[in-house]
């Protein structure tokens, strides 16, 4: 189909719950007030390390107004986690905590006040033990065990992956750089706080609302931690007021909530305070690393090295596949013959991290974009002209075996160089700042340009299984209206929308007509979830054919009634009919009408599981997706050397999109991935002292408001991908990758000073300058990394270059 | 210790009996059941919680009722009339600058303020009026876009 022939598909459209979401209509889980509900508090540890010895609850349960006091006693003794390999949590903690945060017990009472005073009343005996607060402390610790599992005393992960060799590529190599980098820990910040409500009913049953990005992963966990059948609990995810990552573990209030509720009778809603969501996050992982690439004359990249250290937190969480994503996507976005990578990552005593927005991916891209512009630099390259000469060839393999489509990084990259005016900016005022350090002290102009690729949902669910990723229930009523059922989960990029629009437009009917129930686990389908980007082209490509099954029962009822082909028919304004005899088409109720006398109700399923794709290697299922999205970014800024300030001026970003189903949402997904980037770039970083997290409010923990957001130039490239629907790939996460980068790049443009660290403070670029003016190297980043033995490398034959699979097998296709 | 006190909502009338230390923010979800009121923070910090009192922007997280006696409170689900959005809904909705939606209520009504006062604000007076507002989906440029469409709009029909 050419963009013409599509009548939704690529209309700037308002969200379908964009007109409750500006009255105030929306319900998030906070805002589920039900007959009889109690409020709920926990009890959280003030111990970054301890043991429990005692808790007394006595006092607590004798205060007026309190429902029911429960610890890990009043649950099934089992670990759980969001995956298989990493059950190391408990709701509340039993015999040990190893984070403050850490949730000990748990209050049912009248209001959230009388909870509160509750849980104060409850006496908690503690040992502590010592606390472990970096990667570092950790390694030189194994005495002091976090917990008892993982691949060495406080390594949680330890992963390394070989494929081709990498020596010989730098022995041929023309210049080899080795450089360090850190990137700090963050957290998702979403402006809801976590709620659930919980609802124990007396015939057994049970239902959670949430705000989960993952009913279905919650509802398979559930059964377990509460010991009963899977089939007596619902889960509903209520419109999620902001994820990024944030939500998509189970967490301790849920459960909780749950178990509250059973022993009360009573509804039970607890909703976390800011300062919780600051301990619970599951954010983005402190990573340190080493990268060592090679690179031709002509700035060819002939093979690279990279380890990851991650700073992992006090469980396991989705750690496994974090360590794995900071190494797996890289050789994804240019030419990448040979490729080493080895991952460690350490248990410490901090709330855990997971995954954020571009999960485990972020801080090596990073790594890499900032070592091309200095490798650039020492081979006299310009560091966009470089880039556009090294991407990665479309419909190929990479070194580790991923499968590339559709590539728009060379359009991306000629888009923001020419919006920016890069050629003037950079030669121009190269020359200017390398002047720099004899002029007068003032603010100086900088660009700084980086690219990125990142996948459009996990090729493997978290649980090994064959079934779909995502499903669809479509239904036609004789109103003319079409439902949609659909485990998907809108977290505000606009999941429930796209379920709107794709079978409106394979249907010929407007958006409006279609009532779409999401994320509920006893009506929908199931969704795996919202996260690595995977909803629109997984549950698009669900809709689509659900849609299409439909669509071809009504082709019948009316060829029949028209005494035409099916074949013939077009299907748009709500009507169905040959198109050069339009006059006679019949409307689209008269066409359901039509074949529901004929076939019986009109309900159809479309089911899709990504391609089977995964390498034939251990650790080959992390990585594989239908396709990847590439994006190009340029950042102006002015540096203040008086100050060491940073200001951002303009960013101008091109993403591939493969098709924008929707212009809007898609520059919308774009945007708040420039933001978030400059928030990690600048100012956003989750750090501690003793323990405890050093700025668990949203005034302490800086994040960019409108005055430090810049004006984002947003360009839309479109690809139309073989594997998305309609030819879409994802927009929600890869964006926010080449920002920081940029940034980086861009300071030392304007200044001389390599920041190999993020958030880059005003303190960096100062103490940089300082270097600089000494005449020393003006380098601000980590001086060394840990002596650890990463396991031996898995050797795996370089894929580099081959060609793509013809027909990429895909389940549930036909 | 409880008190009663009389509110006026949206144009409406209220009697309630609530404990006296009780935020504006939780008389109006819990018991006006004006649910479109947001918790963000509850400290004052984020522009979630945002009402409108006498026509300017006050954090209900911080606000008692006590202190707003004969005082007009407006929330977000004050400000379509008889059913007609108000222009900065209608072009929050169009150009997308509600993703998740869980800040825009607080947003709407501080841009409402804004344009009472300022009726074709600059974009940077209008991101100077939006600093305290944090918004963490939209990177704010939606939004922004959507107040200037509603000013220019309102500028058409003489909306306020």
């Amino acid at each position: 189909m050419t963009k013409q022939d599509f009548s939704i598909i690529g209309q700037p459209l308002p969200k379908i719950d964009a007109w409750a979401k500006v009255v105030g209509e929306t319900k998030y889980a906070d805002d589920f007030f039900l007959p009889r509900m109690a409020y709920g508090r926990l009890l959280r540890s003030p111990h970054g390390h301890a043991l429990i010895r005692s808790i007394d609850v006595s006092r607590a349960r004798e205060l007026p107004g309190v429902y029911a006091v429960i610890t890990g006693a009043d649950l099934p003794r089992v670990k759980f986690g969001i995956l298989p390999v990493s059950q190391d949590e408990e709701a509340l903690c039993t015999e040990k905590v190893r984070m403050v945060g850490d949730a000990v017990a748990a209050v049912a009472a009248v209001d959230e006040e009388t909870a509160e005073r509750a849980c104060r009343l409850i006496e908690v005996g503690y040992e502590p033990l010592p606390t472990l607060m970096s990667i570092e402390a950790a390694l030189a610790h194994p005495e002091i065990r976090i917990h008892e599992y993982g691949d060495g005393p406080n390594i949680h992960k330890n992963v390394a992956l070989q494929f081709g060799d990498v020596e010989a590529a730098f022995a041929a190599s023309d210049l080899v750089r080795e450089d360090v980098f850190f990137y700090e820990g963050n957290t998702h910040l979403p402006m809801e706080q976590h709620a659930a409500v919980a609802h124990a009913t007396p015939d057994g049953k049970l239902t959670l609302w949430s705000s989960t990005q993952t009913p279905h992963y919650v509802h398979r966990l559930l059964p377990r931690i509460l010991d009963m059948p899977a089939a007596h609990i619902r889960v509903v995810a209520a419109p999620v007021g902001g994820g990024f990552g944030g939500k998509l573990d189970p967490f301790a209030h849920e459960i909780a909530a749950c178990r509250l509720s059973q022993l009360t009778g009573r509804p039970v809603k607890i909703a976390c305070s800011r300062e919780e969501v600051f301990y619970i996050h599951r954010g983005r992982h402190p990573v340190l690393m080493w990268i060592k690439t090679g690179f031709t004359k002509a700035g060819d990249i002939t093979g690279c090295h990279l380890k990851t250290w991650l700073d992992g937190g006090a469980y396991g969480s989705y750690g496994v596949a974090s360590t794995f994503y900071t190494g797996v996507i890289n050789p994804v976005t240019y030419k990448m013959p040979v490729y080493k990578f080895e991952g460690a990552r350490v248990f410490t005593n901090k709330p855990p991290c997971g995954p954020k927005r571009g999960h485990g991916t972020p801080q090596p891209r990073f790594a890499l974009e900032c070592q091309l512009d200095k490798a650039a630099e020492q081979l006299g390259l310009d560091p966009a002209e470089m880039r556009a000469r090294i991407l990665a060839e479309p419909y190929t393999k990479t070194a580790n075996h991923l499968t590339v489509t559709t590539i728009g990084l060379g359009e991306c990259i000629d888009r923001v160089v020419e919006a920016s005016g890069w050629r003037e900016k950079w030669r121009g005022w190269r020359s200017a700042s390398a002047g720099a350090s004899t002029a007068p002290a003032g603010k100086r102009r900088g660009v700084g340009i980086a690219a990125s690729a990142y996948m459009t949902g996990a090729g493997t669910a978290i649980y090994w299984n064959s079934m779909p990723h995502s499903g669809v229930v479509l239904r036609a009523d004789r109103s003319g209206g079409v439902t949609v059922l659909c485990g998907a989960t809108d977290i505000g990029q606009g999941s429930d929308s796209i379920l709107a629009y794709l079978p409106a437009e394979v249907l010929g009917i407007e958006p409006k007509d279609v009532h779409v129930h999401p994320a509920d686990t006893s009506l929908t389908p199931v969704d795996l979830g919202s996260y690595s980007s995977r909803v629109t082209l997984m549950c698009g490509m669900a809709a689509i054919q659900a849609a299409g099954r439909l669509r071809s029962v009504l082709a019948q009822a009316v060829a029949e009634k028209l005494e035409v082909a099916a074949e013939s028919l077009a299907f748009r304004d709500r009507k169905v009919g040959v198109p050069d005899q339009w006059e006679r088409a019949l409307t689209f109720t008269q066409a359901v009408e039509l074949a529901e006398a004929r076939h019986g109700v009109l309900a159809f399923a479309g089911s899709y599981a990504p391609p089977k794709r995964a390498g034939k290697y251990k650790g080959g299922g992390v990585g594989p997706s239908p396709c990847y999205s590439y994006s190009a970014c340029v950042v102006e800024l002015s540096v203040d050397e008086e100050t060491g300030e940073v200001e951002l001026h303009d960013v101008w970003i091109a993403h591939d999109i493969g098709r924008a189903l929707n212009p809007l949402l898609v520059e919308g997904q774009v945007e708040g991935s420039v933001y978030m980037g400059i928030g990690e770039a600048l100012m956003e970083g989750q750090v501690f002292r003793k323990g405890l997290h050093k700025q668990p409010s949203m005034l302490d923990y800086k994040s960019p408001t409108t005055l430090e957001t810049p004006d984002i130039h947003t360009f839309l490239v479109e690809t139309d991908d073989p594997e998305g629907p309609f030819g879409a790939k994802e927009a929600g996460q890869g964006p926010l990758l080449p920002v920081p980068p940029a940034i980086a790049n861009a300071i030392y443009h304007a200044v001389g000073v390599r920041c190999d660290e993020v958030p880059i403070t005003p303190e960096m670029v100062l103490k940089g300058l300082e270097l600089r003016r000494k005449g020393k190297p003006a380098r601000i980043g980590p001086e060394k990394i840990p002596l650890f033995k990463f396991k031996e490398a898995l050797m795996v034959e370089s894929a580099f270059g081959r060609p793509a699979d013809a027909v990429a097998v895909r389940p549930f296709a036909q | 210790m409880k008190s009663r006190l009389s509110l006026s909502v949206n144009g409406e009338a209220h009697d309630v009996l609530v404990p006296v230390h009780k935020t504006l923010l939780e008389v109006l979800r819990e018991d006006l059941g004006l649910i479109g009121t947001k918790h963000g923070c509850e400290l004052g910090e984020c522009g979630t919680c945002t009402v409108l009192v006498d026509g300017d922007p006050v954090l209900s997280c911080l606000a008692l009722p006590a202190d707003l006696d004969g005082q007009e409170i407006l929330t977000v689900e004050g400000m379509a009339e008889g059913g007609r959005l108000h222009p900065l809904q209608q072009a929050f909705a169009e150009l997308g600058a509600a993703q998740c939606g869980y800040c825009t209520p607080g947003i709407l009504v501080t841009a409402k303020a804004l344009l009472a006062g300022r009726p074709t604000p600059t974009r940077q007076e209008i991101k100077e009026a939006l600093a305290g507002n944090l918004c963490r989906c939209t990177g704010y440029t939606k939004i922004l876009d959507a107040v200037e469409l509603a000013s220019l709009r309102i500028g058409h029909s003489g909306v306020t």
